[in-house]
C-alpha cells in the first residue's frame, strides 16, 4: 500500500517538473535507457551534471569579475553549460543559458551579470528538485524504474 | 540475442562529461562495445592502438582538435578510413553539416542525441 503510494508520488512529482517546464522529454528518454545493468543511470549523470556546472558557474563568476571582461571566454564557458543541461531535459535552465548568451554577444556585463544571477537561480531550484525526486525514487526501489519511467 | 556480429565496439570522442556519459548509455543500452575519450587527440592515440573499432561517434566542437579535424585525420589515414565517422553538434548549421558529409562524415546528429537516433544509425551501420 504504502509502496504504491510512493510509487505514484514519484511518476505525480515528476509529471509536475514536466508541466512547470524544468524538465523536457530529453530527461524521459535518460530514463528509459535505465535497465538492470544501469539501474541508477539518471541519478548518476544528473549527479554528474551537477557537479560539472557548479564547476562552470566558478568559473563563470570568476570571469565575471576580470579586467578586461573576456566575452569569447564567458559565452565558452556558457556553451557548455547549456550543452549539458540539454544533455539531461534541463529545459528552464538551458534557456536561462541562451538568454547569458545572447547578453555575451551583446557584450552587456551589467546583462550578463544578471542573468548569471537568474542561472544560478534556477540551477539551485533544479538540484532541490531532483534531489527530492531521486530521494523518493530510491524509496520506490530499483524494481520500479523502467514502469516509473512511463507517461 | 545479440550475436557477436551485432555487437560494434564504438568509440565517442566529446569534451563535455555529462554528453559522454549520454552517448555511452546510449550505446551501451543497446549492447555495443563503448570506449568514450574526452579529446580527439586521445582518440587518435587509441586508434593507433586498436584496430577494432567499428564506428566512430565525435562532437564536432572540442577545444584543441575539433570533430571536423578528427574527420580528416581517420579519412586522411589509409589504416582508419573505412571506419564511418558520425558528427555531433548542438547547432544546426547547414554549411557545417554539408561541410562534413562532403569530407566523409557517414552522418551529423543534433544534440541533445537522442536514443532513437543512435539505434537508427547503429542499425544502417549493422546492414552493411
Amino acid at each position: 500500500m504504502e509502496y504504491s503510494n510512493l510509487k505514484r508520488q514519484a511518476t505525480s512529482m515528476k509529471q509536475n517538473l514536466f508541466d512547470q517546464g524544468y524538465l523536457d522529454e530529453q530527461f524521459y528518454q535518460l530514463e528509459e535507457l535505465q535497465d538492470d545493468v544501469s539501474p541508477n543511470f539518471v541519478e548518476e549523470v544528473v549527479s554528474l551534471f551537477f557537479k560539472d556546472s557548479s564547476r562552470l558557474m566558478a568559473n563563470i563568476e570568476q570571469a565575471l569579475e576580470n579586467n578586461p571582461r573576456d566575452f569569447n571566454k564567458l559565452d565558452s564557458y556558457m556553451q557548455q553549460f547549456k550543452g549539458s543541461s540539454s544533455s539531461i531535459g534541463a529545459s528552464k535552465l538551458k534557456s536561462e543559458c541562451i538568454q547569458f548568451h545572447e547578453k555575451c554577444g551583446e557584450e552587456n556585463i551589467e546583462g550578463c551579470t544578471r542573468s548569471f544571477q537568474k542561472v544560478k537561480r534556477e540551477h539551485g531550484i533544479l538540484k532541490k528538485k531532483l534531489e527530492a525526486y531521486f530521494q523518493l525514487m530510491r524509496q520506490v526501489g530499483p524494481g520500479d524504474r523502467a514502469t516509473c519511467s512511463s507517461n | 540475442m545479440a550475436s557477436s556480429k551485432q555487437q560494434m565496439h564504438v568509440l565517442a570522442v566529446d569534451d563535455n562529461s555529462v554528453d559522454r556519459a549520454v552517448i555511452s548509455r546510449i550505446l551501451r543500452s543497446s549492447k555495443h562495445k563503448v570506449t568514450a575519450v574526452d579529446s580527439a587527440q586521445r582518440a587518435l592515440d587509441l586508434l593507433g592502438l586498436e584496430s577494432d573499432v567499428n564506428m566512430i561517434i565525435t562532437d564536432y566542437w572540442m577545444p584543441d582538435m575539433t570533430g571536423f579535424d578528427l574527420l580528416k585525420r581517420v579519412k586522411g589515414s589509409s589504416a582508419l578510413k573505412e571506419i564511418p565517422v558520425v558528427i555531433m553538434s548542438s547547432e544546426n548549421v547547414p554549411s557545417r553539416i554539408n561541410r562534413c558529409l562532403e569530407e566523409g562524415a557517414e552522418d551529423f546528429l543534433l544534440k541533445p542525441v537522442r536514443p532513437s537516433d543512435v539505434s537508427r544509425l547503429c542499425s544502417r551501420m549493422m546492414m552493411r
